[in-house]
């Protein structure tokens, strides 16, 4: 079978299995891994293949801490510090101590209890980021631990594949510098690994402050697409060289170059860019999870391997119970956070392969422990129903998602940041709205940082952009785009993806008015009207008109338009834009400057004639009602 | 001498017979700072600040307006509302205008007897003015009663204007001059009458303008 037939069954099985899980409201993660088991083990279409396709697929875990770090500012990495050292490092620490305890008591070496025990500590960031925010957990207090300790955890795969090879006892198969884990600083000795690392992430850091900026402008500049997909994706996958080159987590290097281009305006045009990518190569990954599942070994020994992963993860939950009291939490997050954390993850694939070849692990028991790890994985998703509808219920009234709501409400988008949009954002802003703003100038994007609003690149009109840029979320979204077809096209797209939100729109013609309106916008907003009327009411002022009267004849002027517009709005439903349409607003149009000249405007528009008009001098029986 | 400061409020000026020529006068007497606040404010965009400060700087001020519903046009509320402010104008620290005057001068649709005890109102316009009174006091302002041209829908054709606007004249610079018995003019229930009005008996030359 070829990649095209191989690529083929595993897009089916996703498409087919992703949506009902989620209609079955099982969560995509599940979805994932069953049609992995239908098609692997299940129906046998795919094979052997997997561990390769596996390897490939944890990439998608590297993109995903990229988009991760996306969304997380240095400042808010900097608040986490305590629950990141503190919560995690005592995760790793009581976890490695009971599994690698419990693989002792079993007869197991200390060298081969100590590698297993540390792999086994580790959790799933595929599995349990991507429910996390599936659910929209991700920002509730229990998310933001799991976060903290999956952070943590990934910072201590480096020193483990340090130390694994240390623990051989067995012949190593591999050296170390043939094992794909091998890196090039092995050649250099122990003291000056350290600040090549240290260099490094200097480095990183370094570029994506001040040499990133600058090439996505030129390369935005261009105005094509692909390209800039390019870009972003060389972004990453550079980034993960390097670090790969250097000994660490590729995933750790994309975590921090994710941070550090946080707060760039290219931001939600980068995460649009990787978004699909990282969907893809997850689902793959965890289809492969789902696939490589041996049933066969499992009918075998089904005893052992569900003990020993229902060991795992019972122990693993005990610990984080425990850490989480110590760190203030209780009731139900505390409960999401031990049930998340529970399962092994796919570190346990990478650490144990690279433990047999270092010869500290034999081959049954690898194969046996990996067993058990998928198993612990394809178990997550059900802990996570289980507190979705067991231990959340019972805990209504705990104050367990606060900051959630209250940090998503009341955003704006803007799309486009011309004159206009400008000004609105501006208004948002200064009454202390959260506004993102999109627009496709890099200059004009610049400029409204340096200002202090948030503005980033990209073309509005892209659903994924729109989406990274919270739409999901707003409550407000202004169409200020200049190309009135686009315009269009954007009202539309907004209004499918969110068909309660409020939509402004700016138009330039009366007719663009109801073409937007028919768009699906709320209000639209005519560019020159207001700005015209006031340049009126200042001529009349200066011609001599009471400033009063002028303000009044001002405001009798805008209801008169708004009349015209009606007209022409009614004329527009039965006969759309046609020439009746036109010759309408011609006659309107004819009709204003014919009103103007004989001042009939006054009489017949202007409501305030009749304001302020004393009663009629003749009329002496006014005062006969009092007695 | 005092400094007097007119605060004209009206929307209709170009509809105005008495109101205007009111203006007009307040304009041309030396002394006296006329504002039209309709023509300042027509989006009653208020400048609380300068407002403040032309109180401050004056020591008589007069609302002059029609008389609309019982009290004053629009506007003028919305600038009591706003400039009268505490810590300015009332309250331990608002004494900004401790020991000023405060006047109405206004023009009424109603024939005056209609505002006595025996008229269809049984009361005075003064008694109908009693928030702009309280407010004076509050603000520890001299209250001075009512300048008034009664029925003046119909002064022009009986010739009642041209003796208003002399009247008028003549009450600022007794203002501006520092002429007027104050007490005096604090006490009787209608100015314009006792400076010689329809009814007789004004207080003019006889100890009422010193």
């Amino acid at each position: 079978m070829g990649p095209l037939n191989d690529a083929f069954i595993y897009l089916l099985a996703a498409v087919i299995a992703v949506p009902l899980a989620k209609r079955l409201g099982l969560g995509s993660v599940l979805g994932y891994l069953l049609s992995g088991v239908v098609i692997g083990p299940g129906l046998g279409l795919v094979g052997s293949e997997t561990e390769d396709i596996q390897h490939f697929a944890e990439f998608g875990v590297v993109m995903m801490l990229f988009l991760v770090g996306l969304e997380l500012r240095p400042s808010m990495l900097w608040e986490m510090r305590g629950k990141l050292l503190g919560l995690g490092g005592l995760q790793v620490v009581f976890s490695v101590a009971l599994l690698g305890g419990a693989a002792m008591a079993m007869g197991v070496p200390w060298q081969t209890s100590l590698a297993i025990g540390m792999t086994l500590a580790l959790s799933s960031t595929a599995i349990v980021l991507q429910t996390l925010g599936e659910k929209s957990w991700l920002k509730s207090p229990a998310g933001q631990s799991a976060f903290s300790v999956l952070l943590f955890q990934d910072i201590a795969v480096i020193p483990m594949l340090a130390v694994i090879p240390l623990l051989a006892v067995l012949p190593s198969s591999a050296s170390i510098a043939d094992g794909h884990h091998g890196s090039g600083l092995d050649a250099l000795p122990g003291w000056a690994q350290a600040p090549v690392i240290v260099g490094v992430m200097v480095g990183i850091v370094v570029a994506g402050r001040f040499l990133v900026r600058p090439v996505f402008r030129f390369i935005a500049a261009a105005r094509l697409r692909e390209i800039f997909t390019a870009a972003a994706l060389l972004l990453v996958i550079g980034v993960a060289i390097l670090m790969t080159k250097i000994g660490l987590s590729p995933a750790l290097g994309t975590f921090l170059a994710g941070v550090v281009l946080s707060d760039s305006e290219y931001r939600h045009e980068l995460e649009g860019n990787i978004e699909p990518f990282k969907g893809l190569l997850l689902g793959l990954f965890f289809l492969t999870v789902g696939a490589g599942i041996d049933f066969a070994l499992i009918a075998d020994a089904p005893g052992t391997i569900f003990g020993i992963a229902i060991g795992i993860m019972l122990v693993k939950l005990l610990v984080v119970l425990g850490v989480g009291r110590i760190f203030g939490m209780r009731g139900a997050p505390l409960w999401l956070l031990g049930l998340s954390l529970a399962q092994a993850g796919e570190f346990a694939f990478v650490l144990f392969g690279f433990a047999r070849s270092s010869g500290v692990i034999e081959g049954d028991l690898t194969r046996l422990l990996i067993l058990a790890v998928a198993v612990t994985m394809m178990l997550t998703p059900l802990l996570f129903l289980f507190y979705e509808h067991v231990v959340a219920p019972r805990s209504i009234g705990e104050p367990e998602r606060p900051a959630d709501s209250i940090d998503e409400h009341g955003s704006a988008v803007v799309a486009g940041v011309g004159r206009f949009g400008v000004v609105v954002s501006r208004m948002l802003v200064a009454n202390g709205q959260r506004v993102v703003v999109l627009d496709h100038s890099a200059d004009r994007i610049e400029l409204l940082r340096k200002i202090g609003i948030k503005a980033y690149f990209g073309n509005a009109t892209r659903s994924d952009l729109l989406e990274a840029a919270g739409l999901h979320e707003a409550q407000l979204f202004v169409a200020a785009l200049d190309d009135h077809q686009k315009q269009v096209e954007l009202v539309e797209l907004v209004r499918r993806q969110r068909p309660d939100i409020h939509i402004i729109a700016r138009a330039f013609h009366y007719e663009e008015v109801i073409e937007l309106e028919r768009a699906g916008a709320q209000e639209v907003i005519r560019e020159v009207r207001e700005s015209a009327i006031a340049a009126g009411r200042q001529a009349l002022v200066a011609m001599g008109v009471h400033p009063f009267k002028a303000e009044r004849q001002s405001r009798s002027f805008r209801l008169y338009d708004d009349a015209i517009q009606n007209d022409l709005r009614a004329y527009w439903t039965e006969n759309g834009m046609d020439a009746a349409f036109v010759s309408t607003l011609r006659a309107r149009v004819a009709g204003l400057s014919a009103l103007m000249e004989s001042d009939r405007l006054t009489e017949r528009h202007d409501s305030t004639s009749r304001g302020w008009t004393p009663p009629p001098k003749d009329d002496n029986r006014l005062l006969d009602g009092l007695s | 001498m005092s400094h007097v400061l007119v605060l004209f409020a009206h929307p209709r000026a170009d509809r105005s017979e008495v109101n205007t020529h009111l203006a007009r006068v307040a304009r041309e007497t030396p002394g006296v700072t006329l504002v039209d606040l309709y023509a300042e404010y027509p989006r009653f965009d208020i400048d609380v600040d300068a407002e403040q400060r032309r109180l401050v700087e004056h020591d008589v001020i007069v609302f002059q307006h029609p008389v609309y519903w019982y009290s004053s046009p629009a506007l003028l509320k919305e600038w009591q509302d706003l400039v009268l402010e505490y810590g300015f104008a009332y309250g331990t620290e608002g004494t900004a205008l401790r020991g000023k005057t405060l006047i109405s001068v206004v023009s009424a649709g109603a024939p005056s007897h209609v505002y006595t005890e025996q008229g269809s109102y049984n009361m005075s316009l003064r008694r109908f003015f009693a928030p702009f009174e309280y407010t004076a006091q509050l603000c520890g302002m001299r209250y001075l009663s009512p300048f008034v041209l009664f029925g003046a829908g119909h002064s022009v054709e009986e010739g009642r204007l041209g003796p208003h606007l002399e009247r008028y004249r003549q009450l600022l610079e007794a203002l501006v001059e520092e002429r007027l018995d104050l007490d005096l003019a604090e006490r009787v229930d209608c100015l314009a009458t006792h400076l010689g009005g329809e009814t007789s008996g004004g207080i003019q030359g006889s100890g009422g303008m010193r």
